[in-house]
């Protein structure tokens, strides 16, 4: 366990304050493939109401849906791990050729401590891939970080039109251990 | 080895049944899939602004008219994908059935060929349901229209509420002869306009 994900009892815990920005932003569809790290996103989107929580068999049907959203009038996120980047790259093409909003939130593995080996090759090219397939990437890799970075990122997507990833380090979220 | 394409003996056309199955177009708010079915959009709609057209991103017929189903609740959405489009991406099939969309048809266009790139034999010309795919992925109103004496419940399945996937098998021919924008940002502000009044 990363001690750096704990917070002081007095505070709300970042994974709570994430969701929080989501909701601020008026984001309705949240499309996920699980990961550990997204488990609080996840479970609050399930148990909200107001709220589509969709589970996905491979992480490029998001990115078709959330394009969808787009169409309809609404605002969408993709919920991934780094190594369901690489599933997404062609799928992409929608969103730079078409100019969508977009906004993803990506945990990542294979850096900071990682436990398993076979994470290390997409893990360690996510950033390179997702930019080149136009996506603008915002690095988290403090609990102090991802709060700021979630607002910037929502702001690029939602007001501005961009194609946006945060990359959430594993300083953030911790690193797995396979040992 | 030489491979014989299932579909070629089948009686429906494309060009005279796709139009005739979806009956009155601008009743629906449609998402087009891929080569072929894209240019039977663009002929049955005259490129309209109500049809969202992709020929690219392979595979992402389904999901895209399942986003759009999902965030428009109140309006019918058609999902026109090729056979080839929805085989790149058949687990889109269990995700939408997942959390269904009561809103949602998806029309697959099968010809059982890739026929954009030479008519290469698909999946589905090979022995590939895609209608028992689609049930097994948990869509419970599914049809397969084979023949003109199928043509009317595939066209009123369309149009019935709830989640519904309408499998149309063609014979070769070619899609309508037709070019609409290929912009893909033109179009997501055509369509965005036409349907909330701004891009």
């Amino acid at each position: 366990m990363n001690t750096q994900t704990t917070t002081s009892a007095a505070s709300r815990p970042w994974q709570e304050e994430l969701y929080d920005v989501l909701k601020e932003f008026d984001v309705s569809h949240v499309a996920y493939v699980p990961d550990g790290g997204h488990r609080v996103l996840i479970d609050r989107a399930l148990a909200d109401p107001e709220v589509n929580a969709i589970p996905l068999t491979t992480e490029e049907e998001g990115v078709a849906m959330m394009a969808g959203v787009h169409l309809g009038g609404g605002r969408g996120v993709l919920l991934m791990q780094s190594s369901g980047s690489g599933n997404c790259i062609n799928m992409l093409s929608l969103i730079s050729g078409g100019r969508f909003p977009f906004l993803t939130l990506v945990t990542m593995r294979g850096e900071f401590g990682e436990g398993n080996p076979w994470q290390f090759p997409m893990g360690q090219a996510t950033q390179a891939v997702l930019e080149a397939m136009g996506l603008h990437c915002i690095r988290a890799d403090t609990a102090a970080d991802i709060i700021p970075a979630a607002r910037a990122a929502a702001n690029q997507a939602y007001f501005a039109g961009g194609a946006v990833a945060v990359l959430m380090g594993q300083r953030l979220i911790g690193a797995k251990r396979f040992w | 080895m030489a491979r014989t394409n299932l579909n070629s003996e089948w009686p429906l056309r494309r060009r005279d049944a796709v139009p005739r199955l979806v009956g009155r177009h601008e009743d629906f708010l449609i998402v087009a899939a891929l080569a072929g079915t894209v240019r039977d959009c663009w002929s049955m709609t005259t490129d309209g602004s109500h049809a969202y057209a992709m020929s690219g991103a392979m595979g992402a017929g389904a999901m895209v008219a399942y986003g759009l189903a999902m965030q428009q609740p109140k309006r019918r959405v058609l999902g026109l994908v090729g056979d080839a489009d929805l085989l790149m991406n058949l687990g889109s099939l269990a995700t939408i059935a997942a959390t269904p969309a009561d809103n949602l048809s998806i029309l697959c266009v099968d010809n059982g060929m890739f026929a954009e790139t030479g008519n290469q034999v698909s999946h589905t010309g090979l022995g590939a349901d895609l209608e028992a795919i689609a049930r097994g992925a948990g869509f419970r109103s599914t049809c397969t229209v084979r023949e003109e004496a199928e043509m009317e419940e595939g066209a009123a399945m369309l149009r019935r509420p709830g989640l519904n996937f309408v499998l149309l098998k063609v014979g070769p021919e070619d899609a309508p002869d037709v070019q609409g924008a290929l912009d893909a940002s033109f179009c997501r502000q055509r369509f965005r306009t036409a349907l909330l009044g701004h891009p």
